[in-house]
């Protein structure tokens, strides 16, 4: 057995490659789509599940769209869960203004193809407003996205909020419950979780309290990807591999770009690079990579030695529990 | 009537229950670093953290004490869940801890469990918090214990301290009424069959000639008592327009149990009447079938006046209706931090309806190490007992040991809306 053929999982075959003239890889694509495997129509089908409890069990529910990956998937599965009907929530996304225009371009494009309604709310607004104050004008607006969060929350008087966070991103995570409780603070208590057995969950909230729901808490990395395969779901064009400039600093590659220049002293590069994840672009570095089909995505992420978080976020390194705090002050 | 299925299952999901002492941070740890579940960059901040601490090496329970309170006092707190894959399988790990005040989230990572993995160390023996662990694996009717009896490398690998354990243990389980067992020599700190035989020269337990721990999650096959019998509980119901038909509504939800094609008989509780399943829609397209655990939309071939809660179910297997007033007998974990209440209102969720539920008596509280019952009044935090208790409005129910899922139910209290309980239901009749 191969290194390869060891670490890849029950279920799952890398589809057969072949060359063209050219060199460049192409899937085989041999009769029709398969079926979703096994497991994977196991989590389609208990996120569409989640979905539906929320939505009979909440007043006012919001889904959290940012264009990333994750929260594809969870468009894909709030069609599963009430097409033909339009969805019972409108979408949000909580702007921080850090942007990559293709995933902004790809956000409002999916939004009109979906014919849903988008909230934004902005973190620049509450900079200008005064309600978030910046050390630094240059720096990470990832944490200062709960304001707006929270805000937005008041403003629409949501009590529930789905979000495409995974237990299989990070160590906190890993420990927070499906149906994820908050206070009128939008506060997490780690160690005050609601006890949540079987399918069985407890939705039930005071007022100005609401809840997160993870409905992918059970999917990992791998499974986004495949199931983005089988559902033959577009991504924002920066997941794949494209030339950018970057600079090489504390084992990462950070992209060159007007928010993000190179410091003085750093040599500015040129490489195959894609994203792992898509976020604040001050924060969210890019792997060096030549997958450019989500196929080769699927099989550079059987391959990786690293964690999604680990190799991409450059915020959550600061302590071994960076993660924890900001979600217990209410991050998402 | 109850079918058991020995399917072929490509996604197991086990529980493990024990301290930090027993090692059982450190045996999840090893699992997941010599099955190369662990990414480089998760070993980098454990080997951070483990010198920060002025250890050397590398300390593999730091892979699973995720929050900060955790790490400070050394325990695990809450239930954390992990991924890894195999070649054959895919694992869900429930990680938990296995101290008596943590009984709860025990409860809560065993729930959804098939193997429930408990931890003896070897050179303690068996503790009454192994006993604990696996009269919790019997009352939530998990297929299969795995006892991995950890540690041998502190008791020098001797066959016989593993074979003592492995008796006094496997009369426990007989008593407890256990359904499988197995059991496996293991140190998870030097890693001796967890994921490969022996990893010294020394070949230190040659005499052990099973499965190692992966090997064992790898092939073990799980009976599932699931009934076969088709149970549908409605989520929401949509008005929308579906197909030909245009009056009728769709249905949405999970088939919980057995399986539905189109032009089954079907039976809508608890009204009791009658239909055929007219069309299965998916986003793709009409289906002929839906299988157990499929979400789908059903529509029926008249018009009935069905909402949440209501459960579609096979016309000639229904589940029992505990009529409004009625009252069941049901095994509960006491969940909340106030003990039961015999005075008060609580609300019940079973399936996808909430009602009101008063309990009538609490009939016995079990012994946890030994399951005998004993005659209480009232159940505190982390009691497990067999309670009666009445509803406001009718239920469709199995039993447990039928259906896990038409015989489970959890207890709200309409107060502080915490979960207070979570319940099996017992008697298949109206027996109390």
């Amino acid at each position: 057995m191969s290194f390869i053929d060891s670490i890849i999982p029950a279920g799952f075959s890398l589809n057969k490659k072949k060359l063209d003239a050219a060199g460049t890889a192409h899937s085989e694509q041999v009769g029709a789509r398969p079926a979703l495997s096994k497991h994977l129509r196991w989590l389609e089908s208990e996120a569409i599940h989640i979905m539906r409890e929320t939505v009979a069990e909440t007043r006012n529910p919001a889904l959290l769209f940012s264009g990333g990956k994750d929260s594809i998937v969870m468009l894909r599965i709030a069609e599963k869960a009430f097409r033909p009907d339009r969805f019972p929530f409108p979408l949000l996304h909580i702007d921080t203004e850090h942007n990559f225009p293709e995933v902004i371009q790809f956000r409002d494009k999916k939004v009109a193809a979906l014919n849903e309604k988008l909230i934004v709310r902005s973190v620049g607004e509450d900079i200008r407003a005064g309600r978030v104050v910046l050390r630094k004008p240059d720096e990470s607006r990832n944490v200062h996205q709960t304001t707006t969060l929270l805000g937005a929350i008041k403003e629409f008087e949501f009590d529930a909020l789905f979000g495409g966070a995974r237990r299989d991103e990070e160590k906190a995570r890993a420990k927070e419950r499906i149906i994820s409780h908050r206070d009128e603070w939008g506060q997490w208590d780690p160690k005050n979780q609601r006890p949540e057995l079987w399918s069985l969950y407890n939705l039930r909230i005071h007022p100005g309290e609401h809840v997160r729901v993870f409905p992918l808490s059970n999917w990992t990395e791998l499974d986004i990807w495949q199931y983005i395969a089988h559902e033959n779901l577009e991504v924002p064009s920066i997941y794949f591999s494209h030339l950018r400039e970057v600079v090489e600093r504390k084992d990462m590659l950070v992209p060159v770009t007007a928010l993000t220049p190179a410091k003085t002293g750093e040599a500015i590069v040129t490489r195959s690079v894609r994203f792992r994840t898509v976020g604040d672009i001050t924060c969210t570095a890019p792997v060096a990579s030549h997958a450019s089909t989500v196929d080769e995505i699927i099989e550079e992420t059987l391959l990786s030695r690293l964690t999604e978080r680990g190799a991409t976020r450059l915020d959550d390194q600061t302590s071994d529990a960076s993660m924890e705090q900001r979600k217990k002050e209410g991050y998402f | 009537m109850t079918t058991i299925s020995e399917a072929t299952i490509d996604t197991l999901r086990f529980s493990t229950a024990g301290s930090v002492d027993d090692g059982k941070s450190t045996l999840i740890g090893r699992l997941l670093y010599d099955s190369k579940s662990i990414l480089e960059d998760q070993i980098a901040a454990i080997a951070r953290t483990t010198s920060k601490r002025g250890q050397e090496g590398l300390d593999l329970s730091l892979l699973t004490d995720g929050l900060s309170a955790e790490r400070e006092q050394g325990i695990t707190i809450d239930v954390a869940y992990r991924y890894f894959a195999t070649p054959s399988r895919r694992f869900i790990i429930a990680d938990t801890p296995g101290h008596e005040q943590y009984t709860r989230n025990m409860v809560t990572g065993a729930s959804t469990a098939d193997v429930a993995i408990v931890l003896i160390d070897a050179a303690k023996g068996i503790l009454s918090q192994s006993r604990r662990h696996a009269a919790l694996a019997v009352l939530l009717d998990l297929p299969h214990v795995l006892v991995a009896v950890n540690k041998m490398d502190l008791v020098g690998y001797q066959k016989d301290v593993f074979q003592k354990i492995k008796t006094e243990f496997a009369a426990i389980a007989r008593e407890l009424g256990v359904r499988e067992i197995s059991f496996i020599p293991v140190s998870a700190l030097v890693g001796d069959n967890v994921v490969s035989k022996t990893v010294d020269a020394a070949n230190n337990m040659s005499w052990y000639v099973g499965p190692t721990l992966l090997e064992f999650l790898e092939t073990v096959r799980v009976k599932k008592t699931t009934s076969s019998a088709f149970r549908f509980p409605v989520q929401l119901v949509s008005r929308v327009r579906f197909g030909a038909n245009q009056d009728s509504r769709g249905y949405l939800g999970r088939v919980e149990s057995g399986s539905v094609h189109v032009g089954d008989q079907v039976v809508v509780l608890p009204t009791g009447e009658t239909a055929k399943i007219a069309e299965i829609i998916t986003l793709e397209g009409n289906a002929e079938s839906a299988d157990s655990q499929d979400s789908v939309t059903l529509t029926l071939d008249r018009q009935i006046d069905i909402s949440r809660g209501d459960v579609i179910a096979a016309r000639f297997k229904p589940p029992r209706v505990i009529q409004s007033s009625d009252k069941f007998r049901g095994n509960v974990c006491w969940l909340g931090n106030e003990p039961l209440s015999l005075q008060r209102k609580y609300l019940l969720k079973h399936g996808t309806r909430t009602v009101a539920a008063k309990i009538v008596s609490v009939n016995s509280r079990y012994d946890i190490l030994t399951l005998k019952p004993e005659t209480v009044t009232t159940l505190n935090t982390n009691d497990i007992g067999e309670l009666s208790i009445a509803v406001a409005k009718p239920i469709m129910v199995d039993a447990y040991w039928e259906n896990h899922v038409g015989g489970s139910f959890i207890l709200l209290d309409e107060a502080t809306n915490a979960t207070v309980a979570a319940g099996t239901i017992l008697a298949e009749t109206s027996d109390v």
